[in-house]
């Protein structure tokens, strides 16, 4: 076989792990905006926040320690205690309710009904708050997340490929594991969107906020539950990040990279949201591996959006999403 | 007392539409044209300059110039950061090519060109539109500035990767590089920014910003009534992005003197001027003057009182900042969606009946 096309199956690959992951961050996406209509930009932002606050629980740090330092004068950092992973996990969750819950009653609320572009103008701003008071609740270093996921080369992909092509292919160990428990995210969603009573209310709310109301449910207690999802859904992907690259600033401009892949595959569709991660991780590791080096590197930063951007101009709605039908 | 139409009799039709028919209006904007052009030039001190002045100057031209697009026409835009890019490197590549060429007609050259680059990234508009929109727009925001970064001639091949600003003047008066003094860079921002100020408000009460609003409440209605969608959409981008392109070309050649691309253009350069369009006021030229000042005035406060007033540390006030500006877009959304230049239309409303309300 020749060694340019065992290259190009390795970059494929590896194209479609990362498109797991940017799936993940657009699943979060595609929740809210299902059952809210409000299209979070924010998403990114909660998945740094969740992962910050995993890491600062997991080491005892005193949350807005700096703050409380420079007000009175004290140095406290650490209560010197280290929770274990699995602990800190659902005490983060709990913090993502928590956090549901507020954005719910002090934001939305207040916006129910506006168009859907001021609803995303607030979402920005709610990115821009969170990302201070994460910043102030946990210092603004790089930290290092590791919550005992398997990492490094994955070294029996490599021996098999390495007996086949006479060249061992380099997976991540943690990319599979990603790809592992984003398809049992998704089975999970899709089993509780489908089979079970509040799965169904929170349909019923997407499709007709009045009629849902009319027959009693309570649209409050839904939103909090979408947006505490989205937040399951954001700590997940912080996690898997987080794992991946440490936790830093940069962790919440993934939420840029999974609006391509939600134009690509329609905002409304959960199928749409995994098939346009694939498409969008394997087109610009591709269109990187051929052409990234005769343009001069780093494509990576805007093909996903080129893509998208022609992608919607033949097909505004997107692969898989609804129709937009437009009256007067 | 003061600000009422009583008593004040137009006897001409153009006195009857001119820009500020209340006479204290008026006088009001005569005073701070005076004051900025007369006064302000003689006491200037570098410091002011470059803390305050510049800055807002340079933004308000780039808010005005995305409120046509987004309070104007209701395209949503984030791409704001490349489009001043665009204007940046233009200049460079301009002032390199033909140095003698006077500062005024560069910076007008390229906000034309950025007026082109606009309308071809708002072609998709015609198609796409909300927040898909403003989605796509991000495309032009990251292809731009990787664009700048990567392809050499844009940066003539310099090893840093950055450009900077030669000496170049006006009518013998040295406007960028560092030997500039701070009066000459004022007052040629100020010249810039009263012009497009004037010409974006012209505009916007013309027929041209007419049909500009007509698309941005319902674009198929306005359709049914006559406006050509594809003419008012690609104006509005071609008139937003030469403002837009304008403010890049004084922010890099005059304000900053050097640029890296990544660093100053970026995405947070297209939210920050986005926020001082919503915090200043959707669709109100006054609304871009307001949220340019409030915005460029916030940091510089919040340091004063925490940093040299406090002695908190550094990045303690930067994360406040941060949050501050988050909660202010979110309750500017929620309470006064038509933002400062809403609050001072209402001050007016309450000015005309003061001191006897009903």
């Amino acid at each position: 076989m020749p060694e340019q096309l065992v290259f190009a199956m390795e970059v494929i690959l590896n194209g479609l792990m990362a498109g797991v992951l940017y799936a993940l961050v657009a699943l979060g996406f595609v929740l809210i905006y299902k059952a809210s209509g409000i299209f979070n930009y924010a998403q990114g932002v909660m998945a740094l926040f969740a992962a910050m606050t995993l890491v600062g629980i997991m080491k005892g740090q005193v949350p807005f320690a700096h703050l409380i330092n420079a007000i009175f004068g004290t140095h406290i950092h650490y209560f010197g205690w280290n929770v274990p992973a699995l602990v800190a996990i659902i005490l983060t969750m709990a913090v993502m309710v928590l956090l549901a819950w507020a954005v719910q009653r002090f934001v939305m609320r207040h916006l129910v009904g506006q168009e859907p572009i001021i609803l995303f103008m607030a979402t920005i701003g709610l990115a821009y708050f969170l990302e201070g008071v994460a910043d102030l609740m946990w210092g603004s270093e790089i930290k290092t997340l590791d919550v005992g996921l398997p990492q490094g080369i994955n070294l029996w992909i490599d021996e098999t490929t390495f007996n086949i092509f006479d060249y061992g292919f380099f997976i991540d160990n943690l990319d599979i594991v990603a790809t592992v428990i984003a398809a049992l995210l998704v089975a999970a969603l899709v089993a509780f969107s489908q089979y079970t009573k509040q799965g169904r209310a929170m349909r019923a709310v997407a499709d007709d906020h009045q009629a849902a109301l009319s027959v009693g449910i309570s649209l409050n207690f839904i939103w909090i539950m979408v947006w505490s999802v989205a937040g399951f859904v954001a700590l997940v992907a912080g996690i898997m990040w987080g794992t991946k690259s440490g936790v830093q600033f940069s962790l919440s401009l993934i939420a840029l990279k999974a609006l391509p892949v939600l134009m690509l595959g329609g905002f409304t569709s959960i199928p749409g949201a995994i098939v346009g991660g694939l498409i969008i991780g394997v087109g610009e590791k591709l269109f990187e591996f051929a052409l990234g080096p005769a343009l001069g590197g780093a494509t990576e930063n805007w093909f996903a959006y080129v893509l998208a951007l022609i992608f919607l101009v033949f097909r505004p709605q997107g692969l898989f999403g609804e129709k937009i039908i437009e009256r007067v | 007392m003061f600000y009422r139409e009583a008593g004040d009799f137009k006897t001409s039709y153009i006195d009857d539409s001119q820009t500020f028919p209340i006479k204290f209006d008026r006088y009001r904007y005569y005073v701070v044209l005076a004051v900025a052009f007369g006064i302000i030039p003689f006491i200037i001190n570098d410091y002011w300059a470059n803390a305050l002045l510049l800055p807002f100057l340079i933004y308000a031209i780039a808010a005005i110039g995305l409120n046509i697009l987004v309070g104007y026409c209701g395209q949503v835009s984030l791409g704001t950061g490349g489009f001043m890019a665009v204007g940046a490197y233009a200049c460079y590549k301009l002032m390199t090519a033909f140095p003698d060429v006077s500062m005024f007609i560069h910076v007008i050259l390229a906000g034309g060109i950025t007026a082109f680059v606009g309308v071809l990234f708002g072609l998709p508009s015609l198609r796409i539109k909300g927040f898909y929109l403003a989605v796509a727009t991000l495309a032009a925001q990251f292809f731009l500035v990787w664009l700048f970064n990567r392809v050499p001639w844009f940066y003539n091949y310099s090893a840093s990767g950055q450009i900077n600003a030669p000496e170049r003047d006006v009518f013998g008066i040295i406007i960028t590089g560092p030997n500039a003094p701070a009066w000459a860079t004022y007052l040629f921002c100020l010249i810039f920014l009263t012009v497009c100020a004037i010409i974006a408000r012209n505009l916007t009460r013309g027929t041209t910003g007419r049909t500009w609003m007509a698309i941005r409440d319902m674009d198929i209605a306005a359709e049914i009534i006559g406006v050509n969608p594809l003419k008012a959409k690609l104006t509005a981008f071609a008139v937003s992005s030469f403002f837009v392109g304008i403010s890049g070309a004084l922010f890099f050649a005059v304000y900053l003197g050097a640029v890296e691309v990544g660093e100053v253009f970026g995405i947070q350069k297209s939210f920050l001027v986005l926020f001082m369009v919503i915090i200043g006021g959707l669709g109100s030229i006054f609304g871009s003057f307001a949220g340019a000042a409030f915005l460029v005035l916030l940091p510089v406060v919040l340091k004063l009182l925490g940093v040299d007033l406090l002695g908190w540390p550094t990045d303690i006030v930067a994360h406040l900042n941060l949050v501050i500006v988050g909660a202010l877009i979110i309750m500017f959304l929620i309470l006064e969606p038509h933002g400062l230049a809403q609050l001072w239309r209402v001050a007016k409303e309450k000015l005309r009946l003061w001191p006897f309300p009903h």
